[in-house]
C-alpha cells in the first residue's frame, strides 16, 4: 500500500513541476510529420472544391443561410472527439493556438491522425460495425485482439480495401492473425467450427456495402425496401440474393489450426421449398465485377473491394461522415440505396476515396477542411431543423458514453492522458472508464442513434463517482484543484477551467458572474470546484457542437 | 378515470427540488419539508415542485387498472417448455405437463408455483407475428407494430405515461435489468424512454449529491441562469424540448434525488422471506421491485430476463430459465394481492417469439413466430382463461404455419386488449413528427380475455 502512496505522491510532485512550467509557458509538442504535401495534392483540393460547391449549391437552391464558420478551438474540439473520443488536453490547446492561424487546423488533423488515441479510438467504432460488441464464442474469437490489430492497421494508414479483403478472405489463427475475427466471431457451438454464413452475408451486406439485404435471409422482397439489379433494370430483391452471398462462405471453417477454406457447398431451404437445394455463390449486383479465380472468398473480397463497386465506397464515406459529423450523409448509415439518388458530397467523396487508394487519412483530411465540417452550430439568424438536416449549420450529437467518460477524464487533467501519459493515469483511465460507460449507458452496435440526454445520465455526471473524484480537492492529480492553486488570478483560473472542459474562453457575461460568484467566496479552491462541476454538467459538455 | 391527451410525464414536471437537497449520507425528504425548503427558496422553478406536491391527492382506488408490469423474457421462450407443453408427441420433447389449479388446465413442469396461480392467470396459445429476428420481433412484441425505416413507435409503457398523467417524483416509465431494446418513447419523444436501472439488491446509484444543499443549490443556479442560456443562443427555438433534453432530463433527477419514494426500489427494505420467495436472483429482486414501484405510483415497469435463446440444448436451457422465472411470477401474482394492487395492475408476461416445435439436430429449438404463448394477469383480465391453441401434431407446412394455430392472434391483439382495460382509447390518431397520424394500436380487443 505504502508504495503505491510513494508512487502518488511522486507521481503528483512531477505533476506539480509540470503545472507550474504548464501554466507559465506554452509546452513543447512534436510537430507531426510532413503533413503540407498532403493538403497540396491536386486531387485533395479538387474534391474538396467540389464538395464546397455541392453544399453550397444545395443551400442555395433551398434558400438556406448557412451559419458563419466555427471558430478553431470548436473545430479542434470536434475533431478531437471525432478521431480520439476525448476533448483536446489544456496543453493541446496551447500548442494548438502557438500555430500561425492558416495552418492550424491541417496542422491539428495531422498531429491527431498520427496520435495512437486515433488508431486505437476508429478502431473501436469500426469494430462495433463488423464484429458487434458480444464478446462471442469462447477461445477461438478474440475480440481485443481484433480491436488491436485493427488499430495497428490504421496506425499504418493500410489502405481502407485491403483491410476489408482481409477479413472477408482471411486465413490462420485468431491470435497470429487477428482479421479472422470477423469470421470466427460468427462460429456457433453446434457448428463443428464452421462459421455461419448467414451472420457474414449480413455483416458483409451491412458494414462494407453499406446495404440491409439481410430481411431477404426469409422472404423475398415485396415492399420494395431492397432494390438490385442495375441501373436500367432495377428489380426488388428476393431470397435467393442473399443466400447466394451467403454461399461465399460457405468453404470457410476452423480447427486448432485456425481458418482455412474447404469445398463445402451452401445447401438452403427456400421458403417455399420442399427440400434443401445447393445454392450457387452469386453476387447481388454487379456480376461483371466478379472474377472466378481463388477461393470463394477471395472472389468475394476482390469483388466488394472492386474499384468500380460503388457501394464499397460509398459504404465507408458515409461511415467515415457519421464518425466525424455525428450523423451520416445517408441514414439509416447501412441503407444506402444502390441506383440512387444520393445527397451532396457522397459521390464526390465516394470517387475521390477510391482514386486516393481507399486512403482513411485524405477522407479525413478532406471532410476536416470542407465547409460543412467547419460550420458553426449557431447562428445570428433563426436557426430551425431545416438547417440542421441539411448540414447548413453543424448538426448537434450527443457525446458517446466512451467520449463522455473520455473527455470527463481529459478535463480533469492539465497535461494530455495519451500513450505518453505516466502508466498509473492510463490505468486509472481505463477503470474509471468501463464502469462509467456501462452506467451511462452503451448504445452497443446502434452508433449513430439520434437520442436526447437520459435521467440516468443526469445522475451519473451529476453525483457520480467519476465526477466527484474528479473535481473535489486534490492538488496532486485534479486540475480543479490544481488551477485554484496556480492560477495567478480568479479570472485567470475561470479561463483555464473553461478551456479545460468546455474547450473555449467564457462570454462577458460567463466571466463577470464567476468573477463575482470567486469574490463571495473565502477560498478559490471550492470555487473552481463548483465551477469545474457546473461546467461538467452542462449540455454543452455533453454535447459535440 | 380522466385521460389526458398530452399527459405529461413526472419527469416533465417543470420544478424541481433543489434546496430540499439532504447532508451527505441520507438525502431523503419528507414532503412537508420539501415544502417548505421549495416556498424558502423564492426561485421560480424552484418552487413549482412543492406546488404540484401540494395539489396531488392521495392514491384513491379505481374501477379501472392503472399500471402495467412487463415480465419481458428476452431471446424468445419455448411455449412448449412454459405455457403450452405437448407431451409425448414428436414434437413434445422431454417435457412433462402438470395439473394446475384450473381443472383441465395443464402448463410445463418447470413451472410448478405459476401453475398455482393459474386461476388468476389468462393464457394465450396462439399468438402469431410476422418476425422472426430478435431484434425485430423484440420491437414488434413492445409496442404492437411492426419496425418501420420512418419512424420509431413507442412501448406500451411509453404510451400508458403519455395518455395518463400522475404526479410522482420518480421516474414513471422504469426498465429493470433491460438491454439496449429496452423499452422507448419512440414518436412520443425520448423524455418518454424507460428509466434504466440494474439489479435492485441495493439503493439507487447515484442519488446523493456531491455537496451540501445550499451550495448544490448554487451550482444549480449558475448552471441554468449563465451556462445553459450563453448555449442556447441562436440555436434551435425549443433546443432543450426538441433535442437535448438535457435540461428536462436534470430536472427529473433534481426531484428525484430528493424523493421520498426511491426507496420504491430498493428491496432491501423487504423482510427476507418475501425476498426468498420471489428468488435469489437478478430477476426475482427486479419483479419484487417492480411491486414496490407500482405501490408508489409508477405506470409501468419493465423487468428483463435474458437467456431464452435455445439454438442448442434446448430442454436443459429452458429448464434453467424457467427455474428463474417461477418463483418470481407466482410470488408476484400473490403480492399484488396481498398488497390490493392486483386490479390495479395488469401484468403481462412473454418474449418476442416462441420456439419451433421441431427439435433441431443440436437438440435445440429455433425461432417461431407461427404460435407462441403470452400470459397475462391482474385487473380487468379473465383468470383462467385460455385463447387459442397450437396443434399437438403439427403439419408444420411452411406455406400456411397458421394452419396448426387455432384463432391466432397479432402481438398487436395483445396491446389493444390491454389498453383496452386501462381505459386508454388505443384507436386514436397521434401525430408522429413525420406528419402521419398513426393510430395507438391498429389490434383488436380479445373479448374473452377481459373480466
Amino acid at each position: 500500500m505504502w508504495v503505491r502512496d510513494l508512487l502518488f505522491f511522486g507521481l503528483g510532485l512531477s505533476g506539480l513541476a509540470a503545472l507550474s512550467t504548464g501554466l507559465l509557458s506554452a509546452q513543447r509538442v512534436e510537430p507531426p510529420l510532413e503533413y503540407r504535401a498532403a493538403y497540396q495534392a491536386p486531387a485533395l483540393q479538387r474534391a474538396l472544391a467540389e464538395l464546397n460547391r455541392e453544399f453550397q449549391q444545395q443551400w442555395q437552391e433551398r434558400q438556406l443561410t448557412p451559419a458563419p464558420r466555427a471558430d478553431d478551438l470548436t473545430i479542434a474540439r470536434r475533431l478531437s472527439l471525432a478521431l480520439t473520443g476525448t476533448i483536446p488536453s489544456f496543453e493541446e490547446i496551447r500548442a494548438l493556438e502557438a500555430r500561425p492561424a492558416d495552418e492550424r487546423l491541417h496542422w491539428w488533423v495531422s498531429r491527431l491522425l498520427a496520435d495512437r488515441r486515433y488508431a486505437d479510438y476508429v478502431a473501436e467504432r469500426f469494430a462495433r460495425a463488423f464484429v458487434g460488441t458480444e464478446e462471442g464464442p469462447f477461445l477461438i474469437y478474440r475480440r481485443r485482439r481484433f480491436v488491436s490489430w485493427l488499430s495497428d492497421q490504421l496506425q499504418h494508414n493500410t489502405p481502407y480495401d485491403q483491410i476489408v479483403r482481409q477479413l472477408i478472405s482471411g486465413t490462420g489463427l485468431w491470435t497470429d492473425s487477428p482479421g479472422v475475427n470477423f469470421l470466427t466471431a460468427t462460429v456457433m457451438e453446434d457448428s463443428d467450427g464452421r462459421t455461419d454464413p448467414i451472420r457474414l452475408a449480413a455483416r458483409t451486406s451491412r458494414a462494407f456495402l453499406g446495404m440491409r439485404i439481410d430481411c431477404l435471409q426469409c422472404h423475398d422482397d415485396y415492399l420494395g425496401n431492397v432494390v438490385l439489379g442495375s441501373p436500367d433494370s432495377p428489380r426488388d430483391g428476393l431470397q435467393s440474393d442473399f443466400h447466394q452471398l451467403a454461399a461465399f462462405y460457405s468453404q470457410a471453417n476452423t480447427s486448432l489450426l485456425g481458418v482455412k477454406d474447404d469445398d463445402q457447398l451452401y445447401q438452403y431451404k427456400y421458403l417455399d421449398a420442399e427440400v434443401e437445394e445447393e445454392v450457387p455463390a452469386i453476387v447481388p449486383f454487379g456480376p461483371e465485377l466478379l472474377s472466378a479465380e481463388g477461393t470463394r472468398r477471395q472472389q468475394l473480397a476482390r469483388w466488394v473491394t472492386h474499384p468500380q463497386n460503388k457501394p464499397f465506397a460509398r459504404a465507408s464515406v458515409n461511415r467515415i461522415w457519421a464518425l466525424m459529423l455525428g450523423r451520416p450523409l445517408v441514414e439509416p448509415i447501412d441503407d444506402i440505396p444502390l441506383h440512387g439518388e444520393y445527397p451532396p458530397g457522397l459521390e464526390t467523396l465516394a470517387d475521390g476515396f477510391v482514386d486516393s487508394g481507399y486512403d482513411l487519412q485524405w477522407l479525413i483530411r478532406v471532410i476536416a477542411a470542407s465547409d460543412v465540417f467547419q460550420r458553426d452550430s449557431r447562428a445570428a439568424f433563426d436557426v430551425t431543423s431545416e438547417h440542421e438536416r441539411h448540414w447548413a449549420i453543424f448538426p448537434l450529437s450527443r457525446l458517446r458514453p466512451e467520449q463522455a467518460a473520455g473527455s470527463l477524464i481529459q478535463a480533469s487533467s492539465l497535461k494530455t492522458i495519451d500513450s505518453g501519459a505516466h502508466i498509473i493515469k492510463q490505468v486509472g483511465r481505463f477503470a474509471q472508464q468501463y464502469e462509467f460507460i456501462v452506467r451511462y449507458g452503451d448504445l452497443g452496435e446502434d452508433e449513430f442513434d439520434d437520442r436526447g440526454g437520459t435521467v440516468a445520465q443526469r445522475l451519473l455526471m451529476m453525483n457520480g463517482e467519476l465526477t466527484r473524484k474528479r473535481t473535489d480537492h486534490n492538488p496532486l492529480i485534479n486540475a480543479a484543484s490544481r488551477i485554484a492553486l496556480l492560477s495567478p488570478s480568479d479570472e485567470k483560473a475561470i479561463e483555464t477551467a473553461y478551456l479545460c472542459v468546455l474547450t473555449r474562453r467564457p462570454t462577458d457575461t460567463e466571466r463577470s458572474h464567476f468573477l463575482e460568484a470567486f469574490k463571495q467566496q473565502a477560498a478559490r479552491t471550492p470555487s473552481v470546484e463548483d465551477l469545474y462541476w457546473i461546467l461538467l454538467n452542462s449540455t454543452e459538455f455533453s454535447w459535440n457542437h | 378515470m380522466q385521460i389526458h391527451r398530452s399527459g405529461s410525464c413526472s419527469y416533465d414536471l417543470s420544478g424541481f427540488s433543489t434546496a430540499a437537497v439532504g447532508r451527505g449520507s441520507a438525502a431523503h425528504f419528507h414532503r412537508r419539508s420539501l415544502l417548505t425548503a421549495g416556498a424558502a427558496a423564492g426561485v421560480g422553478w424552484l418552487t413549482s415542485l412543492g406546488e404540484a406536491l401540494a395539489r396531488a391527492e392521495p392514491q384513491r382506488p379505481t374501477a379501472r387498472p392503472r399500471s402495467v408490469i412487463v415480465l419481458w423474457l428476452q431471446g424468445g421462450p419455448s411455449q412448449l417448455e412454459t405455457f403450452d407443453p405437448h407431451p409425448g408427441g414428436k414434437i413434445g420433447g422431454d417435457t412433462q405437463a402438470i395439473a394446475t389449479s384450473v381443472p383441465g388446465l395443464q402448463i410445463a413442469s418447470g413451472l410448478a408455483q405459476t401453475a398455482e396461480q393459474m386461476h388468476s392467470i389468462a393464457l394465450v396459445r396462439s399468438v402469431i407475428s410476422k418476425e422472426g429476428d430478435h431484434e425485430r420481433a423484440t420491437y414488434n412484441a413492445k409496442t404492437g407494430h411492426r419496425p418501420d425505416p420512418t419512424l420509431v413507435h413507442p412501448a406500451i409503457g411509453a404510451v400508458l405515461c403519455h395518455q395518463l398523467a400522475d404526479e410522482v417524483e420518480i421516474p414513471r416509465h422504469i426498465s429493470i435489468l433491460g438491454n439496449q431494446w429496452s423499452a422507448r418513447g419512440g414518436y412520443l419523444g425520448d423524455r418518454f424512454d424507460a428509466f434504466r436501472t440494474g439489479d435492485p439488491s441495493g439503493p439507487v446509484p447515484d442519488v446523493i449529491p456531491p455537496v451540501k444543499p445550499e451550495r448544490f443549490e448554487r451550482r444549480l443556479e449558475s448552471l441554468f441562469e449563465v451556462v445553459e442560456t450563453e448555449f442556447a443562443r441562436g440555436r434551435l427555438a425549443n433546443l432543450d424540448e426538441q433535442r437535448t433534453l438535457h435540461r428536462t432530463a436534470m430536472r427529473s433527477a433534481v426531484s428525484m434525488m430528493s424523493s421520498e419514494q426511491l426507496k420504491a426500489f430498493d428491496v432491501g427494505q423487504e423482510p427476507q422471506r418475501l425476498r426468498d420467495e420471489f428468488g435469489d436472483t437478478p430477476f426475482g429482486r427486479g419483479v419484487l421491485a417492480a411491486v414496490r414501484l407500482i405501490e408508489a405510483g409508477v405506470r409501468c415497469v419493465e423487468v428483463t430476463l435474458d437467456g431464452w435463446d435455445s439454438h442448442i440444448n434446448n430442454h436443459a436451457l429452458q429448464t434453467r430459465q424457467t427455474e428463474i422465472l417461477d418463483p418470481a411470477l407466482a410470488a408476484l401474482i400473490r403480492e399484488l394481492k396481498r398488497r390490493e394492487l392486483f386490479d390495479q395492475t395488469i401484468v403481462i408476461c412473454g418474449g418476442e417469439f416462441g420456439r419451433t416445435p421441431r427439435i433441431n439436430p443440436a437438440a435445440g429449438r429455433d425461432h417461431w413466430p407461427h404460435g407462441f404463448s403470452v400470459a397475462l394477469a391482474g385487473g380487468g383480465i379473465r383468470g383462467g382463461a385460455v385463447i387459442g391453441e397450437t396443434a399437438a401434431d403439427p403439419k408444420l407446412d411452411k406455406a400456411t404455419p397458421l394452419d396448426d394455430v387455432r384463432s391466432p392472434h397479432g402481438i398487436e391483439d395483445i396491446h389493444a386488449t390491454v389498453l383496452a382495460a386501462l381505459g386508454v382509447n388505443f384507436k386514436q390518431e397521434l401525430q408522429t413528427p413525420i406528419g402521419r397520424p398513426m393510430a395507438i394500436s391498429h389490434g383488436h380487443v380479445i373479448q374473452e380475455l377481459l373480466s
